[in-house]
């Protein structure tokens, strides 16, 4: 039984198997970004255990291929337990040994940044000073103790608990937050706007602006706008409601809609934030995207938007910043532009894009522990290739050197890789 | 003379390119190769006047001249001058190209059968045509997506509404369309210009003035501010001092004449020339083309003038063109000596391969030198650069084997992938200027080069296979020893591809990790690379242990075509992912019929061996043993 279970896990013939599964895998997923987008094709096809096929309409799914996650570990357990059980050191086969580690620090390495990457934007206008890089994705509602002027107090909470609804508590604040509504995606809504379900409060900008629901998007580039009712209750009852959403928090959806209610609510500021005092103390309110914060201070001193002469083509985009670590004592400008990013602390700062008429730039700030896995297993890889290659050719070389001989003398590394020759008459499975 | 029948035609074939090098003689007097050589700015680059006329009619038409109805024809050169000095007459060529039969039909009945219009042929329908087009334009509302959703008739007519704009705004591109002395016009605008702005001054200050001053200065302006609008490329040059991106369209400098005063010398110049070429005197047109080049060799413009000339020479030379006529030849007498074994029939082929080569290298590293980037930029030169491996790794094998193999594998490889270039081609500058995250020689000059590299190995491999497979099914010449050589060949270069396949991907992980910020992000070019090398690791392993023999390498050689012609172009037709920048989908037929074509093959490899010609005698009676029937003992 053991053997049995050794041997599976050790066959080659596994290897082969996992690996055209895994090129139909990497092939059904590339077809259906199309369809679903890159995020969520990578969500259900790479990132996941099973790939599932949900007929039209159907309640049920069923797994029609196995997933990037199973597919990577099982690939991994094979190619361990095959080197381990037949493992013995040759010279010849110091390339294959060098190939397969590289390969499993490159999965390895590929398993951790996955799992512990974190991916966000840092949004600065020209002039203006960031401490906090945004989510693209993921958003939190955060309540704000602002009454100390030096200080804030933030308490921010996860938009899974507004989805599951209900009542928040939590011993930082002095009061519960129900959440009355939630829309996982939204849109600005009219008094005339035929949707069925509308968001609006009876305090702050809700009072003013409807939001209905919109179907979760799929699309290639698209984020979920969520907006949520959030009504603030004391022990003695209720202060007040408030909408909350992500339209007026992220970027350019309040650029959006501040530009589009502006002849109707000239007055309404959508990205100013939305205030109410309890107990004597200020507090802000707002659903945003989840902040990451930086011991140190990114200032945007100017940004670059290179055309080619006479044409619409960027040749090239770069930000001025300064950076102000009181931590370290730096203290410098720095130019990031594309194909050069800026490393600082364990994260790296890529230029990213830009907001109209060049007014700000967008870096992607990305943090991941493993960041240096690739480049270590690609040398192993690319080195181990470089020497099967070589003792290949070498032996060719021979080969071709004794070509006098009646049949080619083939070296010992490529004797199982070649067929005896066909003796005529003797029957072969070609 | 068998001997020497390898040199002679070599000799021959080179003799023809070489004859390229020398300039086309003046036509009726014109000294038109000079005014082809002058540098202009087009697409961001500064490019001679020739490559503005090839690249404009081979996106109008399809071709690079124009046939007349009298079966003479027009170089693309020619035609640019007509249509830049006598547009009257440039109207009347037939250089639009319409393909969809509705759009045909719109066009009348009387013209079905004829591919091409001229302008005039338009007239009467471009009305609602240009309506119809303006209308899916503001439909999209400038949305790439919605671009990419076009239906093949709004494709079309998308096409020769762009075509006909171009040719518009070419056709003021020196003067105003209709003008008749334009050298005279610009004399009596400076005169005008001094009277002019003191009649302005003084009514601006209320005093009396000189009201006929005053408009005839405003007409000129007016017409050279819808000149200003409209003409393209940008031809007048920097002057000294200024910065030398500062190119300018004819109509905008003639605008700040009237700030400075002072004509722009170039605007004279081609004015001289515009006006010798409607009064057809030569050599009024070569004095003004000398002049103007002198200018701008004493105006810090000479390296402008060189970069003009090169281009035209590389235009002129025309080296993947002849390249790819001698591939065609060399993949003849490879396949003649298949049918003789004539060895002078071989060493002629393989003298051919190396002069193609030779002239493939020269362009490819002309091409480099121009641009001055590295071998792959775009689509375009990644057929260029697939073409150019195939035909080195033809006659590497061809001196090795000397089995006429090499020479019909880089002969089809090199004159395939030469066609594919040219219809890249047709959708405009091939030289064209890099988006921002191009922008780097060092991985352009790794990176793609490696995986470019990859494709090349794997079609490589992939061809071998395919005669692997059509002589033992269909002749009886694959001998053991043949089918021993050719699965080598096919193993080493599959080796090969997985060693360059698996490093490219991997430094475009690197790179990826630089610019963007993640190593890996399931982008379809990417997962295309990938598919290459996963395909690639599974050959390799089927094949250590024992999965699979010569024919199950062979089919699986084969269907890596199809894997690499999806990752080269077929991730590009699915227009979506950050490298969507060469998204084409006329392509698509030619890409679904070459598959299924391979997956014939694929077919054929797999059919029992009692089917196959050289194998017949070989094989029993019914095989019970599929190609992929594992062999008894698996190794590592």
């Amino acid at each position: 039984m053991m053997d049995r279970f050794v041997n599976f896990f050790t066959s080659l013939r596994l290897t082969v198997v996992c690996l055209a599964l895994a090129l139909a895998l990497v092939f059904a997923g590339t077809l259906a970004q199309v369809e679903i987008g890159l995020y969520a094709a990578q969500a259900e096809y790479f990132r996941s255990f099973f790939v599932y096929w949900t007929p039209k309409g159907a309640h049920w799914r069923i797994p029609v291929l196995p997933g990037g996650w199973l597919l990577g570990l099982v690939l991994l357990v094979n190619l361990l337990a095959a080197h381990i059980k037949r493992f013995h050191f040759q010279r010849r086969k110091i390339g294959l040994i060098l190939i397969h580690a590289g390969l499993i620090l490159l999965l390895g390495g590929q398993f951790v940044t996955e799992i512990f990457q974190v991916e966000s934007q840092m949004r600065i206008e020209v002039g203006d000073t960031r401490n906090y890089s945004e989510s693209g994705r993921k958003n939190e509602l955060a309540v704000m103790d602002v009454t100390d002027p030096d200080k804030d107090r933030v308490v921010a909470i996860a938009e899974s608990l507004l989805a599951k609804g209900g009542e928040i508590r939590t011993p930082e604040l002095p009061f519960r937050l129900r959440v009355e509504k939630y829309f996982p995606n939204s849109a600005p809504a009219g008094p005339m706007t035929g949707d069925s379900e509308k968001i609006t409060a009876s305090d702050g900008i809700g009072r003013r602006l409807m939001f209905s629901p919109r179907p979760i998007t799929r699309g290639m580039d698209a984020v979920d706008l969520p907006t949520a009712l959030v009504q603030v209750v004391s022990d003695k009852g209720p202060v007040g409601e408030w909408t909350v959403s992500t339209l007026f928090t992220r970027y350019p959806a309040f650029a959006n809609l501040q530009e589009n209610i502006g002849s109707i609510l000239p007055d309404v500021k959508v990205a100013a934030p939305q205030t109410f005092t309890f107990n004597g103390r200020t507090y802000q309110i707002a659903l945003r995207p989840v902040r990451y914060y930086n011991p140190y201070s990114v200032k945007l001193l100017a940004f670059n938007h290179d055309l080619y002469p006479g044409t619409e083509i960027p040749k090239n985009f770069s930000s001025k910043i300064h950076l102000t670590d009181p931590a370290t004592g730096d203290d410098r400008d720095i130019l990031i532009y594309m194909n050069n990013p800026l490393r600082f602390h364990g994260a790296t700062f890529f230029q990213a894009s830009f907001e109209p008429n060049d007014a700000g730039t967008i870096l992607q700030v990305v943090r991941n522990p493993a960041s240096l896995a690739p480049y270590v297993a690609c040398s192993l890889v690319a080195v181990g290739l470089i020497v099967q290659f070589l003792i290949h050719l070498f032996a060719f070389a021979r080969r071709r050197a004794q070509q006098t001989a009646p049949q080619p003398v083939a070296s010992a590394l490529s004797a199982p890789l070649l067929e005896p020759a066909l003796a005529p008459g003797k029957r072969r499975i070609v | 003379m068998k001997k020497w029948l390898p040199l002679i035609t070599a000799a021959v074939f080179a003799c023809w390119f070489l004859g390229g090098f020398q300039p086309p003689k003046p036509k009726n007097g014109f000294d038109l190769a000079g005014f082809g050589r002058l540098p202009v700015l087009m697409d961001g680059r500064v490019q001679p006047l020739d490559s503005v006329a090839r690249n404009s009619l081979l996106s109008f038409s399809g071709r690079s001249i124009v046939r007349l109805t009298n079966g003479s024809s027009l170089s693309a050169l020619e035609w640019l001058a007509k249509t830049m000095t006598q547009p009257e007459q440039a109207d009347h060529l037939k250089i639009f190209r319409i393909q969809h039969p509705d759009l045909e039909g719109v066009l009348g009945t009387d013209k079905i059968g004829l591919e091409y219009y001229s302008l005039n042929d338009l007239t009467h329908q471009w009305q609602s045509l240009s309506d119809q087009a303006r209308k899916l334009l503001n439909s999209e509302g400038g949305s790439e997506d919605m671009v990419k959703l076009r239906t093949p008739f709004q494709k079309d007519l998308m096409h020769l509404f762009n075509s006909v704009m171009v040719y518009t705004r070419l056709k003021s591109c020196l003067e105003p369309e209709g003008a008749r002395d334009f050298a005279g016009e610009l004399e009596l605008y400076q005169a005008s210009i001094g009277p002019g702005r003191t009649a302005l001054e003084l009514s601006q200050q209320g005093k009396p003035y000189e009201k006929e001053d005053e408009q005839r200065l405003a007409a000129f302006f007016k017409r050279y501010e819808t000149l200003s609008e409209l003409a393209y490329p940008t031809v007048i040059p920097p002057l000294p001092g200024q910065a030398r991106a500062n190119w300018n369209n004819t109509g905008a400098t003639l605008m700040e004449t009237l700030h400075s005063g002072q004509m722009h010398p170039a605007a004279t110049h081609y004015a001289a020339m515009a006006a010798a070429c409607q009064s057809n005197r030569p050599a009024q047109f070569n004095q003004a083309l000398a002049n103007y080049r002198v200018w701008m060799q004493e105006n810090d413009l000479y390296p402008a003038l060189k970069k003009g000339g090169q281009e035209y020479f590389f235009n002129q030379i025309e080296p993947f063109y002849k390249s790819m006529v001698i591939y065609v030849a060399a993949l003849l007498l490879g396949c003649v000596f298949w049918i003789n074994m004539s060895e002078p029939v071989r060493r002629t082929g393989f003298a051919l391969l190396v002069l193609a080569f030779v002239i493939h290298s020269l362009g490819l590293g002309f091409r480099m030198y121009l641009e001055g980037r590295p071998p792959v930029t775009n689509l375009y030169s990644s057929a260029i650069f697939i073409g150019w491996g195939a035909c080195l790794f033809g006659i590497f094998l061809e001196k090795i084997f000397k089995g006429g193999i090499g020479l019909v594998v880089a002969g089809f490889i090199g004159f395939a992938t030469l066609i594919i270039a040219h219809h890249l081609a047709l959708s405009g500058d091939t030289m064209e200027m890099l988006q921002a995250v191009l922008d780097t020689n060092l991985w352009l000059a790794t990176h793609v080069v490696v995986v470019t590299s990859g494709y090349t190995a794997m079609f490589v491999a992939g061809i071998l296979a395919i005669i692997y497979i059509a002589r033992g099914f269909f002749t009886r010449s694959l001998t053991p020893e043949a089918a021993r050589t050719l699965s080598r060949m096919v193993y080493g270069i599959v080796c090969f591809a997985t060693l360059f396949s698996f490093v490219g991907t991997i430094l475009g992980g690197i790179w990826a990790d630089q610019s963007w910020g993640r190593f890996w992000g399931w982008d379809p070019k990417e997962n295309g690379a990938l598919l290459i090398v996963l395909w690639n690791a599974i050959i390799l392993h089927a094949r250590w242990g024992g999965l699979i023999k010569d024919r199950g390498l062979m089919a699986m050689a084969v269907f890596g075509n199809i894997i690499t012609s999806f990752s080269w172009f077929g991730v590009n037709m699915l227009g979506i992912g950050l490298h969507s920048y060469g998204f084409m989908d006329k392509a698509f037929p030619w890409l679904v019929g070459f598959d299924i074509s391979q997956a014939l093959l694929v077919a054929l490899a797999l059919m029992p061996l009692r089917f196959w010609a050289s194998f017949k005698s070989a094989a029993p009676p019914a095989p019970p043993a599929g190609p992929f029937l594992p062999a008894p003992s698996p190794s590592h």
